[in-house]
């Protein structure tokens, strides 16, 4: 059994824990060892403030997040119920004060996260031992403030926020070049560049800028002449922006290890994103599962009624993740239990017999599975949701009509609603960037562009973020994108901003693509 | 667990934007609204890392629910988030309510107009301390001893040890059973400062006069209330004829007719004499008025700040309020008779804007 060493249940919690165990395995649910932790819900707002961990590095914004979530529960406005890490053993957080069956719900609910995060392809390449990781982070900032002053590298976290989203990715599964030394991704060690470098020590990777000091691995990597001075940089355009101002900024050692941190942790965050809809879908899926077919006693009945479908409420002008995930995931077992996919039910155009499909195939089970490994959130609506989904539930587009000042619903049609919802997926919903060129104007200024898809940056923020990205950089930067309608540079030069209007763009107008 | 840390960086960088902002919200009187027994409220725009994110033509999302198209949808500001929407939050402005203790507000008020802490005249700043039987001990005289205390413990031991019997109740305390009455010494705040606002109350003065009188007298409370243990406050309004009242009165009254400051003056050395002994107390009199006196009047109420008022006060401000009939000449008039008198601080407040300099004239001598 799982009971891992920290584990501080309860013998009540603990045979709960054993029993919703048991049930998960039985349906097939494969996960790492999990251990729950009874916390108080001050804890809970404590480790929910820094994302989750327990120990990290030191920012004023958790303090933030922790002010909020504290107010907000003691007020009685909000509640975290469960909080689960991605981590090898999986740790999860139970909230004292919670009566049994939320307990029990909570814990059902978190085995099905802890299976997807073990096998969902987009996680396979995260850190497991990132519990270890974030506090070693935090110890490794700790030292940089007692070396530097809390202060200033503070003041460049904040700078390096400003950017964390600018990571490509895909790039985990993908080998866009050939690897460099200080690229963290990937096991496989690079093979002939290593030559010329001071000989690195095995490690673990946790304790790998501790064997092998960026300092001392840096310091004989340009002992020969730069061959590569006429060449473009980058090559092609990437994605990865913060890899290349890791790369290539002047940064000192410390500087450069805080933002690798960042890149880092960036990286291990950004499969969540892009599997909310999914994540939430499943881990509902099966709590709910788990406690109607096995869990729940006739006493209890009500309550989990209740807080399930709490859970579970939508509302007009957000779309609740948990909702239509397991709307969905229960939409596919249906589907291909009834074996209604296919050419010969895509072709058929009558809504009852469409309705009434059933070929006995009994595939569903298997076939949720496997979406479970495969797919993210924009693959996942792409490929499943369907016009009659749409319809059944009752989902909508809506957009902000400036003549009433209001939210309106603009539309119920299926492909206008199917392309609002993936593209706010695209990318997690974040604009796309890309590193152009590295040496504008040959006078080694960064140059960015936003490959823009029909909405605009808000002008504010892309002046502020240029700000702090200038400070990383120390050298002008620029980014390309659209401003009303007409194609626009905004440049920061370390003292001043400024935008320069181009040639007016043919917005792409969503509704055209589809 | 070290969110302590993280929660108190963020505060300092949260009272940072508020001292960063002190001059916004000294001249306009947002805060007094939101002062509670010992803590204001003030909103300070959340803070926020900048990132390159989606802008306002981009916040439509899917939702879920009955409607049909155009009809409108709850209220912008929980707009579109996460899965939602591609856009940001539409709801713009989110403003984090921040706590402040008064004493740190008037810290930061006293660091911002760089006021000299105030030198406190007389013995009457000395705190006195005073006895209080509050506690109890183990030994002490028999004189002080707590009967009831004495005989629960007695009755306690005696049912433990099970000496005790119901028949025969007989409760016998011995020596470790003895419950003494002690004192602590509790430093009694000695109340030594006295403030007292005059206002012209007189037709020509409008409530947005009164709203800046209100705004700096907020500000000066808040600083006398830092450099002194306890404050008394007392009101004085006054048209051609002055009465004392409180201070809800005091900011809401109107009234007509003329003006004659001279009754003020005279109701304030009456509070003075029958309260505020001269030797024990450090008096403050703040006068609010638009300048406008009766001409004949200004003899006689020179007459009584010149030989009364200015000698019983540490500070005697003046502030004229300019008024939407004019502004009087009455500043003129004191500038000339009394000339630099350095008790004497006179002040013309044009609008909101200037309460900031206002505040820092007269608080600045640091008396």
């Amino acid at each position: 059994m799982s009971m891992g060493p920290a584990s501080n249940l309860t013998p009540e919690l603990a045979a709960m824990q054993v029993e919703i165990e048991a049930h998960a395995l039985r349906y097939g649910l494969d996960f790492y060892p999990t251990i729950f932790e009874l916390i108080d819900a001050d804890e809970l707002n404590a480790i929910a403030a820094r994302g989750g961990f327990p120990t990290r590095y030191p920012h004023w914004r958790f303090g933030m997040e922790y002010e909020q979530l504290a107010k907000g529960y003691h007020y009685g406005l909000q509640k975290i119920y469960e909080m689960v890490i991605n981590n090898n053993p999986c740790y999860a957080y139970l909230m004292r004060s919670n009566a049994a069956i939320d307990q029990k719900l909570v814990m059902a609910h978190v085995y099905g996260h802890c299976d997807f995060f073990k096998n969902n392809d987009w996680f396979a390449q995260t850190n497991r031992k990132m519990m270890d990781d974030m506090a070693n982070h935090g110890t490794r900032i700790r030292r940089y403030m007692d070396l530097v002053g809390v202060e200033e590298v503070e003041d460049f976290i904040d700078a390096c926020l400003s950017v964390e989203d600018l990571i490509d990715i895909y790039s985990p599964f993908i080998q866009r070049r050939e690897k460099r030394a200080d690229d963290r991704f990937g096991s496989e060690e690079p093979k002939e560049a290593e030559r010329n470098r001071p000989p690195r020590y095995q490690s673990k990777d946790y304790m790998d800028s501790f064997v092998n000091p960026r300092e001392v691995m840096l310091s004989k990597q340009f002992d020969g002449p730069d061959k590569s001075a006429a060449r473009r940089i980058p090559e092609r355009p990437e994605r990865d922006v913060l890899l290349f101002v890791l790369e290539h900024a002047p940064l000192e050692p410390w500087q450069a290890d805080v933002l690798s941190i960042i890149r880092d942790e960036s990286y291990y965050f950004a499969p969540q994103a892009q599997t909310k809809i999914m994540n939430e879908g499943w881990a509902s899926f099966w709590h709910s599962t788990i406690m109607i077919n096995d869990a729940v006693t006739a006493v209890d009945v009500i309550n989990y009624a209740d807080h399930h479908s709490g859970t579970m409420a939508s509302s007009p002008t957000q779309l609740n993740p948990y909702k239509v995930g397991i709307e969905l995931f229960r939409d596919i077992e249906d589907r291909w239990n009834r074996g209604a996919f296919g050419r010969e039910y895509d072709e058929c155009d009558d809504v009852q017999q469409r309705r009434r499909w059933d070929t006995g195939a009994g595939l569903g089970r298997k076939k949720i599975f496997e979406v479970r490994r495969i797919h993210n959130d924009l693959t996942f609506i792409d490929e499943f949701l369907t016009l009659d989904f749409v319809r059944d539930h009752k989902l909508f587009r809506f957009g902000y009509n400036p003549g009433s000042e209001a939210y309106e619903i603009e539309s119920r049609e299926f492909p206008k609603v199917k392309q609002q919802l993936l593209q706010s997926l695209t990318n997690r919903g974040r604009p796309i960037i890309t590193v152009v060129d590295g040496n504008y104007r040959n006078r080694g200024e960064l140059y960015l562009r936003h490959d823009f898809s029909g909405v605009e940056l808000l002008t504010d923020y892309a002046v502020d973020a240029l700000r702090n990205l200038e400070r990383l950089w120390t050298r002008p930067v620029h980014i390309e994108t659209v401003l009303e309608n007409a194609r626009a540079v905004i440049s920061f030069d370390g003292k001043h901003h400024e935008i320069e209007k181009g040639d007016p763009v043919d917005v792409p107008d969503l509704d055209a693509i589809t | 667990m070290d969110i302590e840390r993280d929660q108190r960086r963020f505060k300092q960088i949260v009272r940072g934007r508020i001292r960063d902002n002190l001059r916004k919200y000294i001249t306009h009187g947002e805060m007094i609204g939101r002062k509670g027994r010992d803590l204001v409220s003030i909103p300070v725009p959340q803070l926020d890392v900048p990132r390159f994110k989606f802008g306002k033509n981009g916040s439509g999302g899917v939702g879920q629910g009955d409607g049909e198209v155009g009809d409108a949808l709850g209220k912008p500001g929980q707009g579109p988030d996460g899965a939602g929407g591609a856009g940001s939050d539409p709801g713009g402005g989110h403003y984090l309510e921040v706590e402040v203790s008064l004493d740190e507000l008037a810290q930061m008020l006293g660091d911002e107009l760089e006021l000299p802490r105030i030198k406190p005249k007389g013995a009457a700043s000395i705190e006195a301390e005073k006895t209080k039987y509050n506690s109890i001990r183990q030994t002490g005289p028999e004189s002080l001893r707590h009967l009831r205390r004495t005989y629960l413990r007695a009755l306690k031991r005696q049912i433990s040890t099970g000496s005790y019997e119901i028949e025969d109740p007989r409760v016998i305390p011995v020596r470790p059973d003895k419950q003494y009455r002690s004192w602590n010494d509790v430093p009694q705040p000695q109340v030594n400062a006295a403030v007292i606002y005059m206002m012209d109350v007189s037709g020509s003065m409008t409530d947005e006069q009164k709203e800046i009188v209100r705004t700096e007298a907020f500000w000066i409370d808040a600083w006398l209330g830092k450099q002194y243990k306890g404050v008394e406050k007392r009101y004085i309004i006054h048209d051609a004829v002055a009465k004392e009242v409180d201070e809800q009165t005091f900011y809401h009254t109107r009234e007509s007719g003329g003006t004659r400051i001279s009754s003020a003056y005279k109701t304030a050395a009456e509070i003075i004499d029958a309260s505020f002994p001269v030797a024990d107390w450090n008096i403050y009199c703040f006068q609010f008025s638009d300048g406008d006196n009766w001409g004949d009047d200004n003899r006689k109420a020179f007459e009584l700040l010149g030989e009364k008022l200015i000698p019983a006060s540490n500070l005697f401000c003046y502030g004229q309020v300019e008024s939407p009939y004019g502004s009087g000449d009455f500043i003129d008039a004191l500038e000339k008779h009394f000339g630099e008198n350095e008790k004497l601080v006179l002040s013309e407040i044009a609008d909101k804007d200037a309460i900031y300099e206002s505040i820092r004239k007269f608080l600045g001598k640091g008396k």
